[in-house]
């Protein structure tokens, strides 16, 4: 057993709802107590979908249990199939039919559906969301995908499918928009975005294309590494997100396609990279940010992070345990050690203990920021209804670099307000106990001295503490832990003033 | 015109399909804020630590005091470990919250098919942290119960442990759980009115809790506690029968059932109710103006279907058309039922497919409904007003019934207001 607050994923069937729900043609058969039907409301109220999910619950209740389960299954099939006419069928089990074992594949294939229906078996009680998503996709590949039907006409322009997109996805709407588009100017055309708004006769053709771009390997790794196998096709797995991660994607398809990419490189449009540069931002350097998402999210804004906007990775986590390599391979060159883990808790506590500067993280991080008086920016889900903007907001390609510089930018401290915070500590309505102008009004949590007292371990004397309460919110965090640091080393308790000095001497060299 | 046996005991649409509703877990969203030194620890899956998250948008504003121990698969591979996995997440849980005092242990539809019997686990555990902690159990399983029966199975379980009152003489419990400020407005009207002895049941805190005996007579403030009413009435208490506290009338009539069983005085009954019950007429003109006439339509949800059907229909001028109900207790809901239009459709339990061709078929002016149907019926042209609201924002008592009918034009009127 696992003692759960907040959980970043849901059970593995809500990644196959995400799978079923973004296709357009597809239905899933759910064998599910009522209770799960709540799912629904992820996609009506989150995502603010105008239709509800293709999905049909079984909805079992107790006096079923001691009789037919099966049959009940097998009508919703039937029924689901005559109401709704998909042309390809998701059937499975929720957790708690899981347990009753009663086969939901075998039952739907004895009905003989004209249809293909794709058995779905996504164990409950090992497994998780994107894991779930990822397995859903790779059947339905699998069992649909056939190879290319004739050799492309001499000259044709090279086409790809875009692979991993699907609903409740962070901005993946805006980043299938941005990325067909950057194919586009390199010549490219899009043959199958899947799953978001294929169609099983879509899946059918994804054969036809000469490679496939894996956007989101949480969803779509499974099913490109078995397009490979099967098709030869070769797979992008270079996540553009960033500038220099977009370059690098735009080398990649040139590599596989043979394209000059020059032209589209040179037309970089950008405008992160000036601007990161401009001298306006020249307060951003060396700020520390706490990463945490999913892998490839994480990933990505931990490269943005150090070698676009200049700041200081000084964590990185998942909570994709699927992608943990990854995430530690990349921890590795900032020097940090990954934080794996789907336990809200016990990133609360690393955020406490490391007093970042910003959090890059989901909503959840969010809150541990608001809690902690922290600025913060979203960029991976578990989906919020925040994190589907009206506004065109691509994290992907060129235009996503620019969404992200204002994303992540916007909830700082602006550089001259911290140098006048830093002047006038002590007016009134400018002094520590408020809240920074753009983390709207409020006091701010007491980062007070209790927790010294507590520990027992060092103490501060009034002066240093007084010395201590007019250093700007935003680094007494880390002035404290500095100078509690440098004592600790050298013995010094209490905390004098002097020894505030020394330490900021100290650390400055 | 029918008479009032046959409106309570009119026809009924019973159907079996697809449900489209919450299961029990979901009261714990508002039942942990109510009881304030208590904590629900579902035992079940990621699948019920997600719903009580998502049910309750995410609101991480402390730590809250729910948490989901999920079970895993060396639970399932044999039942002796998880009893010991369950004890240790206990000791982990009451190590770091030494501010509980009461603990529920939340059965799941997981936890119930594989059999892990929570009752004795609250034993187990009740028995080592006592008197510290006390330890319950309750099922708030989607096989078993249906969103706001999971507050019922809650309470239910809460009575056994009800102290035995001192004497035989008269006492007034209400029960269900109310918004701190509509119990602070029943606790005045009904000490008013000269009942002295008056408990409410969840009591804000665990140590509180209300003595019970055969002198108790009680007032259900909410139509779903089924099961609550019968843990009560084996206790000894008697219900006062009562239409539920909702709008003007029915928290005159809720109140003087209480005052009938007290032999107050009719000229003072009235005395103290006149002044809420001439706020609340007045505040309804306005809203009244607005729902007259319109045509409503009930999705089942939690069972406040009814009385707010009834509410709507005669202090507003609603027309009910489908009024859906999860369950029907036609028993506590007898005074309800005998003021409904003859002309309303009452019906139990789902099949949300059909249902919505009915409700299509019919072109309510506004349908009530859960999350999950709202946005796809609005997509469709159809007004909306989710059922999750009416659970989250108070609505009994005279002070509030022109809010709860407020709730109602809003919907109507913001589609009135748009031009896009």
């Amino acid at each position: 057993m696992e003692l759960t607050l907040w959980t970043y994923e849901g059970p593995p069937h809500i990644g196959a709802m995400r799978v079923a729900t973004a296709m357009q043609d597809v239905h899933y058969v759910l064998h599910a107590p009522q209770g799960d039907t709540y799912a629904d409301l992820l996609f009506t109220m989150i995502e603010r979908r105008s239709e509800r999910p293709p999905v049909t619950y079984t909805t079992f209740q107790a006096r079923d249990l001691g009789s037919d389960t099966a049959a009940l299954f097998q009508n919703a099939v039937s029924d689901a199939y005559e109401r709704f006419k998909p042309n390809a069928m998701l059937v499975g089990a929720s957790c708690t039919a899981e347990l009753i074992q009663d086969d939901p594949g075998g039952l739907a294939e004895a009905l003989d559906l004209p249809i293909p229906v794709v058995p779905l078996e996504l164990p409950a009680y090992q497994r998780k969301e994107n894991w779930g998503a990822a397995e859903t996709f790779y059947y339905l590949v699998k069992s649909l995908a056939r190879p290319r039907a004739e050799s492309p006409a001499e000259g044709a322009r090279p086409s790809c499918n875009l692979l991993g997109p699907a609903v409740l996805g962070f901005r993946h709407r805006d980043d299938v928009h941005e990325i067909t588009g950057l194919l586009a100017q390199m010549g490219i055309d899009v043959n199958v975005v899947a799953p978001w708004e294929a169609t099983a006769a879509d899946i059918a053709r994804l054969g036809d294309a000469d490679f496939n771009v894996v956007m989101y390997p949480e969803i779509a790794d499974t099913a490109a590494r078995w397009l490979k196998r099967e098709f030869g096709q070769p797979m992008i797995d270079v996540v553009p997100i960033g500038v220099s991660a977009t370059c690098d994607f735009v080398r990649a398809v040139a590599e596989v396609t043979g394209i000059d990419a020059s032209l589209v490189l040179a037309s970089n449009v950008s405008r992160l990279p000036w601007y990161s540069r401009s001298i306006d931002s020249t307060y951003l350097t060396g700020k520390r940010v706490f990463v945490f998402g999913d892998a490839t999210h994480a990933i990505a804004a931990a490269r943005i992070a150090r070698d676009e906007l200049g700041f200081e990775v000084v964590g990185l986590g998942t909570y994709s345990r699927e992608f943990a390599r990854d995430v530690r391979e990349a921890a590795r060159e900032y020097g940090v050690e990954a934080l794996i883990t789907d336990d809200y808790l016990a990133v609360e506590e690393q955020v406490q203990a490391l007093q970042p500067e910003l959090i890059l993280g989901t909503q959840m991080e969010r809150h541990i920021a608001k809690r902690l008086g922290i600025g913060c920016a979203v960029i991976s889900g578990p989906m919020h209804v925040q994190d589907f903007p009206a506004a065109y907001s691509p994290q992907m390609g060129f235009e996503g670099a620019n969404v992200i510089f204002d994303a992540w930018v916007h909830p700082l401290v602006m550089g001259l307000e911290e140098h006048l915070l830093g002047m006038f500590s002590q007016d009134f309505e400018f002094n520590n106990a408020t809240q920074a102008s753009h983390l709207g009004g409020g006091s701010r949590p007491a980062d007070g001295p209790a927790k010294q007292a507590d520990t027992g371990e060092t103490v501060w004397d009034a002066e240093a503490e007084q010395a201590l309460s007019r250093i700007p919110f935003f680094v007494r965090g880390k002035a404290r832990r500095n100078t509690e640091a440098y004592a600790r080393e050298r013995g010094l308790n209490p905390i004098t003033l002097e020894t505030l000095y020394d330490a900021k001497a100290h650390f400055s060299r | 015109m029918m008479k009032n046996e046959d409106r309570q005991m009119r026809p009924v649409i019973r159907e079996r399909g697809q449900r489209e509703v919450f299961c029990g877990l979901t009261g714990i969203v508002w039942m942990h804020r109510k009881i304030q030194d208590a904590f629900f620890l579902v035992v079940g899956s990621r699948t019920c630590a997600h719903l009580i998250q998502s049910a309750a948008g995410v609101m991480i504003f402390a730590e809250p005091r729910f948490a989901t121990a999920i079970i895993g698969e060396r639970d399932l591979a044999g039942l002796a470990d998880a009893n010991e996995e369950l004890d240790r997440e206990v000791d982990r849980l009451l190590q770091r919250r030494p501010d509980i005092k009461l603990l529920f242990l939340v059965g799941s539809c997981p936890s119930e098919v594989i059999k892990l019997d929570l009752g004795r686990a609250a034993e187990r555990l009740s028995a080592r942290f006592m008197p510290d902690v006390r330890v319950l159990n309750y099922s708030g399983s989607g096989i078993e119960t249906t969103f706001t029966q999971g507050e019922d199975a809650c309470l239910a379980s809460l009575v056994p442990e009800l102290p035995a009152a001192a004497s035989d003489d008269p006492s007034l419990l209400v029960v269900g759980a109310l918004p701190d400020i509509v119990e602070d407005q029943f606790r005045k009207l009904l000490t008013d009115i000269g009942i002295e002895r008056l408990a409410f049941l969840p009591p804000p805190r665990s140590t509180d809790m209300p003595a019970i005996g055969p002198g108790t007579r009680y007032l259900l403030a909410q139509p779903f506690l089924t099961e609550t009413a019968r843990a009560l009435d084996e206790r000894g208490a008697k219900r006062l029968s009562a239409p539920m506290p909702l709008g003007e009338e029915g928290t005159t009539a809720w109140l003087r059932a209480a005052a009938d069983a007290w032999g107050v005085d009719e000229r003072h009954f009235d005395a103290v109710t006149r002044p809420g019950r001439d706020r609340a007429r007045s505040a309804l003109q306005s809203y009244r103006e607005q729902l007259e006439g319109r045509r409503i339509f009930f999705f089942p949800d939690s069972q406040l279907e009814i009385p707010l059907a009834r509410f709507l229909n005669r202090e507003c001028g609603m027309q009910p058309l489908e009024v859906g109900t999860p369950y029907l207790h036609r028993e506590h809901l007898d005074r309800e039922l005998a003021w409904l239009p003859d002309d309303v459709q009452i019906s139990e339990g789902q099949d949300v497919e059909k249902q919505l061709d009915r409700c299509r078929a019919q072109e309510p002016d506004i349908v009530v409904c859960g999350l999950g149907l709202a946005n796809p019926l609005e997509a469709i042209g159809v007004t909306t007003k989710w059922s999750i609201e009416l659970l989250f924002t108070p609505i009994h008592g005279y002070e509030q019934a022109a809010d709860c009918a407020n709730l109602f034009v809003r919907p109507l009127a913001r589609r009135n207001r748009l031009v896009v």
